[in-house]
């Protein structure tokens, strides 16, 4: 049986189109069969973070609009077998597509895929709706920030108010050393504030930058942020993962001057 | 220079939680903060027949009943009314 998963926030740029990226080849290296759909129609990202640009022919929307069979618009991924890629349009907008649409299309890719991720655009309007129409659950990511938190609790609303009910937070872009000078949000606060199931903390990692400038994921090799999504597909695949002990990152020196502040445990 | 700051104000960390904490409740309810001071100065008038109270230290909040989770849980109002003398009437 396979889930449908959409990975959303509410605010741009806290890292929707990273993790949808990360878990999904994550997925897909455990042996599971995985689709990820960029619906961010007009705005195409989630191709060029996985390195598969050059090889878009037909998207989501000519699929819709029966200008191809799905499996003409799947691009295969490069690492992976068991992993495709449904890109979005680049020069459409977001009312290209309805909900009753994505569900139908949704339902067709149900029985090839274990796992079919959903990488939603910023905002609430139409490419939200349709983000969520065909989703069994979903993942909330947000960034240890007001902004990002606030818009976060929206979304989470709108979710319940769909019959979601499974909702797990993301925590993106954790900085430990803000933590420890009492500068960031630790990870429990934003859990009690927005109160929802934490599946991940990402730290701030750039090799996330890095991963994304050669269009390569980098869930599961030896970075921090490589770590930190392995586990948060380890979660979703039912495993219980303990949190990462971020200490053993922490230098001599910074250990030493921590004395004095509040001492806080690092989490992946 | 830190440590001064560290002495006399409130972290970030701490004025953000405060801050969202809020600005959450307003947002979840769907009720603007001109409402909730409408609400908050009808319930002070209304008290302030019986008995002496601190309006200024007053304050009212929105939140969730119960700990677990959110979701089809009712939210209630919680009126925290500083009493300045039980049995003077302002």
């Amino acid at each position: 049986m396979s889930e449908v998963i959409v990975i959303t926030s509410g605010k741009g740029g806290v890292g929707k189109t990273t993790t949808t990226a990360n878990v999904g080849t994550g997925l897909a290296a455990s042996g599971k069969k995985v689709v990820l759909i960029d619906t961010d129609i007009g705005l195409r990202n989630l191709d060029v973070v996985m390195g598969l640009e050059n090889r878009i022919v037909y998207n989501l929307v000519d699929v819709v609009e029966g200008k191809c069979r799905i499996k003409q618009a799947l691009i295969r991924d490069k690492r992976y077998a068991g992993l495709y890629l449904l890109p979005s349009a680049q020069t459409r907008d977001k009312s290209a597509v309805n909900e009753s649409q994505m569900k139908k299309l949704i339902e067709q890719l149900r029985d090839q895929f274990d796992y079919i991720l959903l990488d939603c655009p910023a905002g609430i309007e139409q490419g939200f709706k349709n983000a969520i129409a065909g989703a069994d659950r979903a993942l909330v990511v947000t960034t240890p920030e007001v902004s990002a938190i606030r818009d976060a609790d929206r979304i989470i609303g709108l979710l319940e108010a769909n019959s979601f009910e499974q909702i797990d937070l993301v925590i993106n872009r954790m900085r430990y050393d803000m933590v420890r000078r009492g500068d960031m949000m630790t990870v429990e606060d934003v859990v009690d504030i927005l109160s929802v199931g934490l599946i991940g903390v990402v730290p701030d990692d750039e090799n996330v930058v890095i991963a994304t400038n050669q269009g390569e994921p980098l869930v599961g090799n030896h970075t921090l942020a490589g770590k930190a999504y392995k586990n948060i597909c380890m979660r979703i695949l039912g495993q219980e993962i303990p949190y990462l002990d971020l200490e053993q990152t922490i230098s001599f020196w910074t250990r030493v001057t921590g004395i004095f502040h509040k001492s806080q445990e690092g989490r992946v | 220079m830190r440590l001064p700051n560290f002495l006399k104000r409130k972290s970030s960390r701490e004025v953000a939680k405060d801050r969202l904490k809020i600005l959450l409740i307003s947002d979840r309810v769907n009720c603007s903060p001109e409402v909730m001071e409408m609400i908050k100065q009808d319930i002070a008038r209304v008290i302030s027949h019986y008995m002496m109270i601190d309006t200024d230290n007053m304050e009212i909040q929105i939140s969730k009943s119960g700990t677990k989770g959110r979701g089809n849980k009712n939210p209630s109002l919680y009126a925290n009314v500083p009493i300045l003398d039980l049995h003077k009437i302002t």
